[in-house]
């Protein structure tokens, strides 16, 4: 039986043994991207689920009976595995594993009551390039070892509702094959949250980080329906240079409603100095990673301790600046560039040029 | 008029009271003149009080000349900059004011255009050759200033005269060392403004570069990638640091470190071998790294090391002190050239391939002309003014001994013109065999000439006069000297006396202390450890003091200034040319330095002066 909660060790990417999830997080943890912590129940667990209360040889049944021409015979067959699951138990042994791995992670992080995400995490023999993207269920704001225990049972359900058995037969492989590792991980409760561009968005200056961030969750920021506060920090030497106070009237805490925000913290900081130069070291080193400008969206956590409350939610390369075209100006002679910059003093359409002045330079011929 | 679109016309300007008719003692045409009126109305004026920040002696007047000669010659004339002539210069109230000259008819521009890449492109074509070759014609023009004698008016030529049939009289050396000298002082400036402009041109080809590829890019970032590590400029105080080392290893720190009258420390030291071997070390230094002003080197009542000692002894006594607390007093030469190598990598690894290349290009073209910048003052404003004031003060040693000056300090009185008048009536005078003519007419001169230059001097320049342009444009203003649009505006907004003093974020950090007001040099042993230092402007010898301060405001000064530049190389916060901090700032109060966004704040007042 193997739960694992170290995502350094080796099996934490050992693919049939996490699933594409789970391999993610680590791989992630590994590069320096602070990810909610989490913990994964692996796909040996799964078998030996399978193994003791015999499921499969009921599924099988099931599953063989299929008209895969027929969404009605799918769904049939959905209802049928959900009723096998419902009447089976997970096995004593295993649910107090399951248990005791969630009680060590709260424990860990310091967080009695631990909310988490449930989410499946699978992978099948000879699937590099099945994704299993969205085929399988997440389940949000879980509380207590018991319902951890019930929503990882759910999670390997899923690998039998219509639409993920239509898509494993798809890709030519049984439903039965699929193996579910699954992940259980911390709910991000956020203090705040915003986006950060490893460049300057108004000026594509890629020396310069720019952060923007509101009280709650990240949709008053995302949704615009916050005046952030916005923070300017210089890439090269990590300082920061600028720090905004936005006009933050209203706060997302559960990503369904907003309330408001009380006056006093209207246009107070939400994120220390500390914090923002944190955010910028991971941009920077994302950046790097990624080899180029990012957009990256990001929480801090308020359970979690200083230092270690800083949460990446995305990351995608910046679109607006890095795909512009850039002014080829490597062309410019010597003493042209020096007109032009010194001078101000370009040839119409030059590239590079200030242009303080706009004047057309007659062909400069140099005398004798 | 609290704020206005202009400053106070020159004329408006007002003198304090017992200055009347202090324009009087200078050239003429370093005054206004009533044909000159409108033009000068027109124009703006602002106080280089970075070169003269006190009011100047007429005979110091002499420094301004030479200065913008130089500054017209090379910028309007020989290397024909497309938007600029010299800088036009005038002294109101004993004040060096200055005035940038714009070319704006485009047709004109284009043609000096031209002339200019021709003739600038030879010079960075040839930089290293050429540079080289200023070093040896610098050193040639000190060398040759050094050699001139002005020999004592004897009652009988020396034989040599008829042994050597020179057939013209050791007395007139008096008159033709004068001229020689004057000559010599000229000759060197132009020389100092040969590379200057030129430099600058280089650098600000970078920063342009810089700020293509990074607009928000801070310019003290910039400047931090081409500043020199082991350049000519840090040499003076790395000697001091030297000197500090070898008293300790000596055993002689004690000594040399007690009290304020270095000719006692050096006689005790006389007594034991290991104080003699610290006195040879000390000889060592002081040629050539000695002849150096305190402050900037304009003025003839300013010291340099050599001619108050108690300065450079100062500064030692301040490093052995550190290193007997243990600290570390060696510029790490090999970590700032790391800090610098890293900055200009990450800068570099943030662009693209074809940028870099552009990027190393604009860098390499930075680094070449920087040297010059960061080393020529060494060579002028030190070597040449310290020989320059050293043979005045021999001169003014003759005039005296003729009975003509009943003072040393008395020659300076006089302008340039004035002076050759008198060594014409003193030298003819003499060789005819009768009294000088002019011995009570110049000794009443003087004597009103004293008070008002106590006056004048009692009283601190107007940042700046006249009719501001709408935009600042004159490169070499904004880079040298600080003056910009936007600090025109602050200075408008400023001469009610009210808010934040703004001038040049030139070296970052934001600092808290008392601030500590220095005017002059002689002031400097007053700066306590970890005081602000606030002044006209600072000069590189400050070194000791920098190793102090824990922040730096200036009244004057640009990104590129000596404040600024080693203001960044010690890691000091520095605000520069905030027009007014001396005046406005008292010392003792509580103010806070912004090196990162320019502005210095008075936070609360001084207690009880002590």
């Amino acid at each position: 039986m193997t739960i694992l909660t170290d995502s350094a060790a080796p099996e934490a990417t050992d693919l049939s043994l996490v699933g594409g999830k789970a391999i993610g997080l680590a791989r992630m943890t590994a590069g320096g991207i602070p990810v909610a912590p989490w913990l994964t129940v692996s796909t040996r667990v799964h078998r030996a689920f399978l193994e003791q209360t015999q499921l499969n040889a009921h599924i099988e049944g099931v599953v063989d009976a299929i008209d895969w021409h027929s969404q009605d015979s799918l769904a049939d067959a959905e209802h049928q595995i959900a009723a096998i699951f419902a009447e089976t138990p997970v096995p004593a042994g295993i649910a107090e594993d399951i248990a005791a791995a969630y009680q060590d992670l709260a424990e860990r992080i310091g967080v009695p009551e631990l909310s988490v995400a449930v989410r499946s995490s699978a992978t099948a023999e000879d699937t590099a390039d099945s994704s299993f993207a969205g085929e399988y269920e997440t389940y949000v704001g879980i509380t207590g070892a018991e319902q951890v225990v019930a929503h990882v049972k759910r999670c390997w359900a899923s690998g039998f509702t219509a639409h993920a058995m239509a898509y494993a037969h798809d890709r030519g492989f049984s439903p039965l094959a699929v193996s579910m590792a699954v992940v259980v991980q911390k709910t991000v409760k956020s203090r705040a949250a915003g986006v950060m561009f490893t460049l300057s968005p108004s000026t594509g200056d890629r020396s310069r980080i720019v952060v923007e961030a509101s009280w709650g969750i990240g949709l008053a920021v995302v949704g615009g329906e916050v005046t952030p506060d916005r923070y300017a920090i210089d890439k090269v030497s990590l300082t920061v240079l600028d720090r905004i106070p936005g006009d933050k009237k209203i706060e997302y805490l559960d990503g369904q409603t907003s309330t408001p925000v009380e006056d006093a913290r209207h246009a107070q900081l939400c994120l220390s100095d500390s914090e923002v130069l944190e955010l910028a070291r991971l941009g920077k080193a994302l950046e790097k990673q990624q080899g180029g400008p990012q957009d990256i969206e990001f929480a801090i956590d308020r359970e979690l301790a200083d230092g270690s409350n800083i949460i990446l939610l995305q990351c995608r390369p910046e679109t607006v600046w890095s795909t512009r075209k850039r002014a080829a100006a490597a062309a410019l002679p010597l003493m042209d560039q020096v007109a032009a910059s010194v001078f101000g003093l370009g040839k119409r359409g030059a590239a590079g040029s200030p242009g303080k002045r706009d004047l057309v330079l007659q062909e400069v011929r140099h005398a004798h | 008029m609290s704020t206005s679109d202009r400053f106070p016309f020159l004329r408006e300007f007002q003198p304090p009271a017992g200055a009347e008719g202090w324009e009087r003692m200078y050239p003429y045409f370093l005054t206004s003149q009533a044909e000159g009126e409108q033009l000068e109305d027109e124009r703006l004026w602002f106080a280089d009080t970075m070169h003269w920040s006190r009011a100047v002696y007429p005979l110091d007047s002499i420094g301004a000349e030479a200065v913008y000669l130089g500054a017209g010659q090379n910028s309007a004339r020989i290397f024909v900059l497309p938007t600029s002539l010299g800088l036009d210069m005038r002294v109101v109230n004993g004040y060096v004011y200055i005035s940038p000259t714009g070319v704006t008819d485009s047709d004109v521009i284009n043609e000096r255009l031209v002339h200019f890449q021709e003739r600038a492109g030879y010079y960075f074509a040839n930089w290293d050759e050429l540079y080289g070759k200023w070093k040896k014609k610098m050193t040639g023009v000190v060398e040759a200033m050094r050699a001139i004698e002005f020999p004592e008016l004897a009652e009988y030529e020396p034989i040599e005269v008829v042994t050597e049939a020179r057939g013209r009289s050791a007395a007139w050396d008096l008159i033709a060392s004068y001229h020689k000298l004057i000559d010599d002082f000229f000759v060197a400036w132009q020389y100092h403004f040969e590379f200057l402009n030129l430099g600058y041109g280089g650098y600000i080809t970078f920063f342009q570069t810089c700020k293509q590829f990074f607009p928000e890019i801070s310019d003290q970032s910039v400047a931090r990638m081409v500043a020199g590590v082991d350049v000519l400029a840090f040499r003076p105080d790395d000697e001091l640091r030297g000197l500090a080392r070898k008293a300790v290893e000596l055993g002689v720190d004690g000594i040399v470190a007690s009290g304020d009258d270095p000719a006692a420390i050096v006689a005790t030291l006389r007594d034991t071998e290991n104080g003699r071997a610290w006195i040879d070390a000390l000889e060592a230094a002081k040629d050539p790294w000695f002849n150096y002003f305190a402050e900037y080197g304009f003025l003839h009542d300013q010291d340099t090391w050599l001619s108050n000692p108690s300065i450079p002894f100062a500064g030692i006594a301040r490093y052995i002190e550190m290193l007997q607390n243990g600290e570390e007093i060696a510029r790490d030469v090999a970590k700032l050239r790391a800090e610098r190598d890293d900055i200009v990598a990450e800068y570099r690894g943030l662009l693209s391939e074809d940028e870099a290349a552009q990027f190393d290009g604009m860098l390499q073209l930075a680094r070449t002309v920087f040297p010059f910048i960061e080393e020529h003052n060494i060579y002028v404003e030190h070597w040449t003014h310290s020989v320059f004031f050293q043979k005045l003060r021999e001169l003014s040693a003759r005039l005296v001994e003729a009975g003509f000056f009943a003072d040393a300090e008395d020659m300076y009185l006089l302008n340039r013109f004035e002076l050759d008048e008198v060594l014409a009536d003193v030298v003819q005078a003499h060789v005819i065999g009768v009294p000088a003519r002019g011995v009570q007419k110049w000794r009443a001169k003087v004597a009103e000439r004293k008070g008002i230059m106590a006056a004048l001097r009692s009283q601190a320049a107007a940042p700046a006069l006249g009719t501001p342009p709408e935009e600042i444009t004159d490169p070499f203003a904004i880079m040298n000297y600080g003056v910009t649009t936007e600090r025109i505006r602050d200075w408008l907004g400023q001469s009610s006396g009210e808010g934040a003093l703004t001038g040049a974020a030139a070296s970052p950090g934001v600092v808290e202390g008392l601030a500590r007001v220095i005017l002059t040099e002689k002031d400097l042993p007053k700066l306590q450890p970890g005081e602000i230092l606030v002044a006209p402007i600072t000069a590189p010898s400050w070194g000791a003091a920098f190793s102090v301060a824990s922040a730096v405001v200036t009244d004057i000064g640009g990104m590129m200034c000596h404040a600024a530049i080693v203001c960044r190389e010690y890691g000091l916060s520095a605000v520069v040319g905030t027009g007014f901090a001396t005046s406005r700032i008292k010392t003792g109060q509580r103010i806070r330095v912004n090196g990162d966004d320019g502005t210095v704040t008075i936070i609360g007042e001084a207690e009880e002066a002590a």
